[in-house]
């Protein structure tokens, strides 16, 4: 056994944990944005924290199936498979997620702008629901045959504790991305994102704690809860508490590491199978029969070695550029007209069609 | 419809809309970080407010490239399930270095520039830009290198009846990923190319600042025509390098059922399809497909015939022959739209030259409609290269109808490919208004002599 496959089952739970600490709070900020920011000012506002960053996090969701296809195939070839529809309902919550935070400030349009903020809302909900779905079910099993080729419908998947699964990973985005609308907005906006904090914090760590016991008993191992469970449950509740405590900095820092070891827990977990057959258990998917070959993973590590410590890096660097908080302010309508582009006005058209200069 | 017709539908339709973007972003990118260095060096204000125009209209694609990026990531395990499978060990190796080199790259860089405006030093925020389009390059080599990897593969060795990657180098130095890389690399720029000069063109036919727009156009002109005319020259070698890998392909594309010596292009023919081998009407240039596809005044090329027998000797029994129509138009629809292409710069630059080009009425409508070649141009392309590799959808080693995820339902893949149409569909038209409202945008104003050294205001949601 080649040591490189467990080191790379390790890579891609850590990209997948990074993607949810990332694109959580981005999740949770397009589910919030209507409630914290309440009016076009507030709402651009809320929308402009992320603005420079949800594009390079989302990337970490691409890298993650990425990995799995070149150091897995086995394990993503049956997953996709499986969850042929959910992608694809996923894959349509991201686009119009993505394209509304794009296309929203684009037309001066009270109803344009209603449209994409109902959808950037609705996307935001569902892919980390859907994600949690996908994720949950690699553990508690999914009919799946010794060919390991799925066997099971639409409707298989959405098992009571992968539906579990789902709700609370779209309560923890919310919490996450409350506590970082927190952190990067001023004034009554900052005063509302804790308000809705403080409303979810109970919510959410009654959820997860029902998750980190229901994974537990699904993976059926032991007895005691394993360091990442406890830690899942301590973070949550930590986070809680700070929450109530008006800790702004901490608090952002606990609901991470409470995404972050709701996630590792799962992966932790489900180690050394990748995907669990209700079928039969014999015909589980582990990561040695769905790895790829010695000399693809050695590549592989060396590309990741290379490349993930310089992404981590520039990343980090862009969340400094990005440091300040972004107030309500900078958006009154008093500014000039909400185009995107500060310096753009539209044009003037005369009845004819033809434009005139501005004046 | 069967299973694999479907899929098949999905993977050309996800892909083609794909590609509408892919282009655009590479060429506009590296534009826009052109127009961004000439603002740099000369602190003309010109350069900077083309730089922002221009810049929207980048951003603007590259949010559609990313998620629809997405899906094509996702299309493989979703729907070719079997394929991945087998290949995952090769083709997924690319994959994952095109995520970590250089969607991180570009994603994370272009959210810098975009908004970064006023954040960062003049120099650094400059080189922001370049490193979107250096993302957006090297995106493009490691996809190129997974598919040339499936239409001659390479750096591998059969362990189980499964490819098993041994020499990784193998990929990138594959000619057919050499010769193919660079042909979309030039196809991208007179892409980008032409989309900047057909916005050009529309503002200066309706009264956007002349001086500034043709400075735009010229930019696009003088990159356009070398940027066209190495894109059929790469083509050219690329016909020869696939007629000695995949000789099936170039013979389709010719509609040659007999092998032939020296062989004549048709410029024109009806029938010679996969039913009626004969064509009833044919206009002929002696030697000229000798020259495409071997580079020799008499070189041989096999017809589909013999090579079809070859390949039931070989393979074991079956067809081998492509769809003959797609093959032969997809060819000739790529190679004529370039010539017009190049046709339209030549015209432009002569036009610069006289200094007529911003008031020639013909050759400005002209080049707002000649934006719809390119994407005409990428999309037969594709169609050559990706339906010329059939039956296979790795030569040689799998055959598509095996790619598929065996447990598929039909249902499944209606539903999916339904909801696919409509949401492309949507996004397509929204993104076109979009552009096209944003191309018929006035110009941010000129900077006053006051603010000349104030920071640019960023750019906001």
């Amino acid at each position: 056994m080649s040591s490189l496959i467990p080191f790379w089952y390790i890579v891609i739970a850590v990209l997948w944990t990074g993607f949810f600490i990332l694109e959580g709070f981005d999740f949770g900020v397009g589910m919030l944005h209507g409630i914290v920011g309440r009016d076009e000012a507030g709402r651009r506002a809320a929308i402009n924290t992320i603005g420079p960053l949800w594009d390079g996090n989302e990337v970490w969701l691409i890298v993650a199936g990425a990995g799995m296809f070149a150091a897995f195939p086995g394990w993503y070839a049956t997953m996709f498979s499986a969850y042929n529809l959910a992608l694809v309902l996923l894959l349509a919550a991201l686009i119009v997620r993505g394209v509304a935070f794009e296309y929203r400030g684009k037309r001066d349009a009270a109803r344009w702008r209603r449209t994409w903020d109902v959808l950037l809302t609705a996307g935001s909900v569902l892919a980390p629901l859907l994600i949690g779905v996908a994720l949950a079910g690699l553990l508690h099993g999914l009919p799946v045959n010794s060919a390991q080729d799925y066997t099971g419908t639409f409707w298989d998947l959405f098992q009571p504790y992968a539906l579990w699964t789902g709700v609370t990973l779209v309560l923890v985005c919310a919490l996450h991305g409350a506590t970082f609308l927190c952190l990067k907005t001023t004034g009554e906006m900052r005063e509302r994102s804790w308000r809705v904090a403080r409303r979810l914090a109970p919510l959410t760590a009654a959820f997860v704690i029902g998750f980190i016991i229901w994974t537990h008993v699904t993976a059926g191992t032991t007895f005691f809860l394993n360091v990442i469970e406890l830690l899942a449950i301590l973070a949550v509740l930590t986070a809680a508490w700070l929450v109530y405590d008006h800790h702004e900095g901490f608090a952002f820092a606990a609901t991470t590491v409470t995404i972050a070891s709701c996630i590792i827990a799962i992966f932790a977990d489900l180690y050394p199978n990748v995907m669990v057959s209700s079928t039969n258990p014999a015909y589980n998917l582990t990561v040695h029969n769905t790895a790829s070959g010695a000399y693809s993973l050695k590549v592989m590590t060396v590309v990741v070695i290379i490349f993930l410590p310089l992404v981590l890096a520039y990343q980090t660097w862009t969340y400094y550029v990005f440091r300040r908080r972004v107030s309500r302010q900078e958006f009154q309508p008093a500014r000039g007209p909400t185009t995107p582009e500060t310096t753009t006005r539209l044009p003037t058209m005369e009845p004819d069609g033809k434009r005139r200069p501005h004046r | 419809m069967t299973n694999v017709d479907l899929a098949r539908v999905e993977f050309a339709f996800v892909t083609v809309n794909h590609f509408f973007f892919v282009p655009v972003t590479i060429g506009l990118a590296f534009l826009t970080a052109l127009l961004q260095t000439a603002w740099h060096r000369s602190g003309r204000d010109d350069y900077l407010r083309l730089t922002r125009f221009f810049g929207i209209l980048l951003v603007i694609n590259v949010a559609i490239g990313v998620v629809t990026g997405l899906v094509q990531e996702f299309q493989f395990g979703m729907n070719w399930g079997a394929y991945s499978r087998l290949v995952g060990n090769v083709f997924g190796a690319p994959l994952a270095m095109e995520g970590l080199a250089a969607f991180f790259l570009e994603s994370t860089f272009l959210g810098l520039w975009l908004f970064g405006w006023d954040k960062l030093p003049k120099r650094i925020h400059l080189l922001t830009i370049w490193a979107v389009s250096l993302g957006s390059v090297l995106s493009g080599a490691f996809i190129m290198a997974a598919n040339s990897w499936m239409q001659h593969p390479v750096g591998y060795t059969m362990v189980n009846g499964k490819p098993q990657l041994n020499d990784i180098w193998a990929l990138f130095t594959n000619p057919v990923f050499v010769w193919g890389y660079a042909k979309v690399l030039f196809a991208a720029l007179v892409t980008g190319c032409m989309v900047m000069l057909a916005v050009s063109a529309w503002q200066l036919r309706h009264g956007g600042d002349r001086e500034v727009f043709t400075r735009s156009a010229r930019l696009a002109l003088i990159l356009l025509v070398p940027a066209i005319l190495f894109t059929l020259l790469v083509g050219d070698e690329l016909g020869v390098v696939e007629g000695k890998y995949q000789p099936m392909k170039i013979a389709a594309a010719e509609g040659q059922w007999t092998t032939c010596q020296p062989c004549s292009f048709s410029l024109f023919q009806i029938g010679g399809g996969n039913n009626d081998q004969t064509p009833t009407q044919i206009i002929e240039i002696p030697h000229l497909l000798s020259l495409l596809a071997t580079n020799h005044w008499n070189g041989q090329v096999v017809g589909m015939t013999p090579l079809n027998n070859q390949y039931n000797q070989q393979y074991g029994p079956g067809y081998y022959v492509p769809n003959v129509f797609i093959q032969y138009w997809g060819m000739r629809v790529m190679a004529y739209l370039g010539m017009v292409v190049l046709v339209i710069g030549v015209w432009g630059l002569w036009l610069l030259r006289r200094k007529t080009l911003a008031t020639s009425r013909v050759f400005l409508w002209v080049a707002v409609w000649g934006a719809v070649l390119p994407f005409l141009m990428n999309t037969a392309g594709w169609f050559l290269t990706e339906s010329g590799r059939q039956p296979w959808i790795v030569q040689g080693i799998m055959l598509t109808k095996n790619g598929i995820s065996p447990t598929l339902s039909t249902t499944w893949l209606w539903i999916s490919l339904i909801a696919f149409i409509l949401l492309y569909g949507t996004l397509a038209t929204v993104d076109l208004l979009l552009m096209l409202r944003y191309s018929r945008e006035q110009l941010p104003p000129p900077r006053s002599e006051a603010d000349a050294d104030a920071p640019v205001p960023a750019v906001r949601y």
